[in-house]
Order: structure tokens, then sequence, then C-alpha cells
């Protein structure tokens, strides 16, 4: 009897070992900007999900195409219908992790550069990428920022040529979460 | 034994921890709350041809209409195949929410003003909320004011109204394919012959095909229901291409009727399409016409304020 309690107590010591030094956020804020000097392109969302797991490194988001706000509806409706084809591909996600973890003291406070490298599945096309971003320890909890390019070519995101000039190729993202320690799940 | 059971045990559980976390980070905070998607862009524009889809204009968004229609294509060259007899009718649609829109018009054919309100009473989605179809209402009202030409009768100003009453049913059946049934009240104050009814009932089909991302091809049909109008009228029947530009949306099309308002082409549509037998040759009748629809949004969502 007394052996099962102690082995019940090392299962469940084990389970919260693993949860310890993960942080998440579903309110992450991700925008994009495509504009050119034709044409304001610029979106925006508060409803990403970021889970980072500090032990590892291991960094994954995602985001629904569909959340999506812009400026002008049409331009709403042409990103989801005709570009990101959001009701075949609803989802963009990023998984990867922060590389030079090392350099990253979460016993103390301060603004830490990191290198993040991963996939990136967007538009049905999945890419591995490379971004400089910056990880804030504060507290307890951890704030990620990042700044990255995505290519419509790279994922296969057309543009015909009517409107080529209006929409930049290269588009700006830019990825912001305030994660909070991630307990009891 | 027991002990080394327990011992296993536990291994094997703390392996598949480990694994189940490994594998996806994400899983771990639980799927999305489930969220209720709309069906979006069933139709091009917020008109199929002549009548209204089930779209309606966005909220804060103008919505400027130009819309042409000519002179039968059988005029030939000398009319330029009817480019001669063209009726326009300037109009804007504004969205007040993303259901409730309302637009004003004048067309130049009679000299009609008209005005209308379409409220989308059902959503098509899926997800949280699971709804087939998109049911909208649409109230429409049209008042001539063409010169009382005839001395030997006044006109008053009710004789001079129309309205339209209009449910509209329609379904995105596909990314390419959407579909829509309107059943439609006509009520004319003043008819034209003694044969017609004051109300007229039709019932409308209308559908969308798309090609590309870009163009797509419609078809409008309004059918009135025997024994209301005349002899001398017919059903209406369009078809028609939509070509998307970006900011604008061109519709052109061919049809046998000439007007613009829900009075003129439901109840008072002269030309037939096949007109095998009267004096007329077959597609006679048949007139070319456009929609140029171009969209400006008014006021910003509140999150770029």
């Amino acid at each position: 009897m007394k052996k099962t309690s102690w082995i019940v107590f090392l299962l469940f010591f084990a389970t919260i070992a693993h949860a310890q030094g993960k942080f998440y956020s579903k309110t992450a804020a991700v925008s994009f900007n495509a504009t050119t000097p034709l044409e304001d392109i610029e979106a925006q969302t508060g409803t990403g999900t970021i889970v980072f797991d500090a032990q590892t490194g291991k960094l994954e988001s995602t985001v629904l195409i569909k959340a999506f706000q812009f400026k002008r509806a049409l331009m709403q409706e042409h990103f989801n219908e005709n570009y990101l084809e959001s009701s075949k591909y609803p989802k963009a996600t990023f998984k990867g992790a922060i590389t030079n973890l090392a350099d990253v003291n979460f016993k103390k406070d301060g603004a830490y550069k990191v290198k993040v490298k991963g996939t990136m599945e967007l538009h049905g096309v999945k890419k591995d990428m490379t971004s400089d971003g910056t990880l804030t320890v504060a507290g307890k909890n951890v704030k990620v920022n990042s700044d990255f390019i995505v290519k419509c070519a790279d994922y296969d995101i057309k543009i015909p040529s009517v409107v080529s000039d209006k929409i930049a190729k290269e588009v700006k993202v830019k990825v912001s979460g305030d994660l909070q320690p991630l307990v009891g799940k | 034994m027991k002990k080394h059971l327990f011992t296993l045990l536990t291994i094997f559980f703390n392996l598949f921890l480990l694994n189940a976390q490994d594998d996806d980070l994400l899983s771990l905070v639980g799927e999305d709350q489930p969220t209720t998607e709309y069906a979006t862009a069933a139709f091009k524009t917020n008109r199929v041809i002549n009548g209204h889809s089930i779209e309606n204009t966005a909220a804060g968004v103008l919505d400027v209409k130009i819309a042409h229609r000519f002179s039968p294509i059988s005029e030939g060259f000398y009319d330029i195949f009817g480019l001669d007899g063209a009726t326009i009718r300037i109009g804007v649609d504004y969205g007040i929410t993303d259901r409730l829109m309302v637009g004003i018009g004048r067309n130049s054919f009679e000299k009609i003003y008209d005005g209308f309100a379409k409220y989308k009473i059902l959503r098509q989605s899926t997800g949280k909320v699971n709804m087939p179809i998109t049911l909208s209402y649409l109230a429409d009202f049209q008042i001539t004011t063409l010169r009382n030409t005839d001395p030997d009768r006044q006109l008053s100003f009710s004789d001079r109204l129309y309205y339209t009453h209009q449910l509209l049913l329609g379904r995105k059946f596909s990314e390419n394919f959407s579909a829509q049934l309107m059943p439609t009240l006509v009520h004319r104050n003043l008819v034209p012959t003694p044969q017609d009814n004051n109300d007229v009932i039709a019932i409308g089909f209308a559908a969308r095909q798309k090609v590309s991302k870009r163009l797509a091809l419609t078809a409008e049909y309004y059918y009135v229901l025997p024994n209301q109008i005349s002899d001398d009228f017919t059903n209406s029947l369009s078809v028609g291409f939509d070509v998307e530009t970006g900011g604008h949306v061109f519709q052109f099309h061919f049809s046998n009727s000439q007007y613009m308002t829900y009075k003129g082409f439901i109840t008072e549509t002269t030309d037939k399409w096949f007109n095998r037998n009267g004096t007329d040759n077959i597609l006679s009748g048949i007139r070319f016409g456009f929609n140029i629809a171009r969209v400006f949004t008014i006021v910003k969502p509140k999150a770029f304020e």
C-alpha cells in the first residue's frame, strides 16, 4: 500500500515536472502588411496561439486565417477567397524552436535576442524558415516578439498580373504574445 | 514482481507523457473554441443581374452602382446593336451593419426613383452554428416621375408608387456554385391593362457558377405565376458573366428585359427570348446590358480607428 502511494506520488510529480517551464498565450497579436505605393494592405488579429517550452526551446504558434481583420471588407473577402483560400486552408501554423536557448536566463528579467528556426505551414505549403526575435522575461511571464518576411511565391499564393503592382510580393509579418505559465493542462 | 510492474508502468507512463508533449505543444492548450464560420461571397456582388442576390454590402461600405440597359441587339449596325438606345440607373447602396443594407437609385427609363432595405435573417454557416441556407428579406419601392401626358386622367402620387417584397433563400453549395430562390410580391397601385392584377406573385431562380477566381457565369429567371398579368407580358430571363477586378465588379449580360426595377422586369417585360411563332425572329428582343459596382469603405472597422 505504501509503495502504491509512493508510485502514485511519483507519477503525479512526473506530470507536474513535465508541465513546468511551458508558457502559452491564446491572444497573441499577429499582423501583416503588404502595402505598396498604390494600395494600403494591412490586417491584424488578436487571436493567435503561441506555446513555448522553456526547457527544450520548442515554440509553436497557430492562427486562423479567417480571423484576420482588414480595413476594407472587400479586401478581407478577396484575401480569404482568392489568395489564402481559407476554406481549404483554414490555419497558418509555425512549429520550431529557439536555437540559442542558452543565451536566455529565465531567472533574470530582461529582453534577450533569440533566433527561431522551424517550419511554417501556410496556404497548404510547408516551408522551413528562420527568424530573429526578442524574448522578454518578466517575472513569471514571458513575452515573445518576432518580425519576419513571407514571400507570397514561397507559399504558392498567386497574385494576378492585373493587381501585381498593388500587392507587395514580400509581406511583413509581426507576431507578439504575452505568455503565461501553462499550469494544470 | 509487483514492484517491477509498477516501475515498468511508471517508465511507460513517463515515456508516454514525454512523447505526447513532444509531438505537439499546441495540443496542450486545447483546441480553439468552436467558432461560427459564415459562408462568404456566394455571389460577387449584392445583385445577380436585375434583381438582388443573397449578398449584402458590408458594414460601413458604400457601393456605387452604374448600370446600363440597351435596345435589342437585332437593331443591327445602324443602332450599333442597340447601344444607341441606352438607359441608365445610377445608385448607391450602403451597409449599415453586416446584415442590414439600404440603397437608392434613379432610372432614366420612366424616370423612376427606387429605394430598398435588405436584411439577412439567416446566414449560412458551419461550426458552432450550423445553418444550411441564407435567408434575406428585401423591401423595395419605386416611384415613376414621368409627366402625365393623358389629359383625360388625373394621376395622384399614390398612382406612381410600386412596392416589392422579396424573400431570398440561397446557398453557397461549393466554392464555385451558388443558387437562390426568390419568392416575390410586386404591388402596383396603377396597372397598365384591366387584365393585370395589382398584386403579382413571382418566383425567381438565380445561380452563379465560378469559372475562375475572378470570372463567374450568372443566370436569373423570374417566373410569374399564371393569370396575373396581361398576355402582352412575359417572364424575364437574363444570363451574364461577372468580372471582378479588385475594387470593381463588372456584370455583363443579355436579357429580354430592359428594366432595372422590380415592377419593370417582373411585370412589364415584353420581348420573348424564343419567339419562333411570332412575327419577330428568334432572339430578336435580346438586349445587352451591364452593371458596374465600385465599393468605398466609409467607416473602417473598430480595430483600425
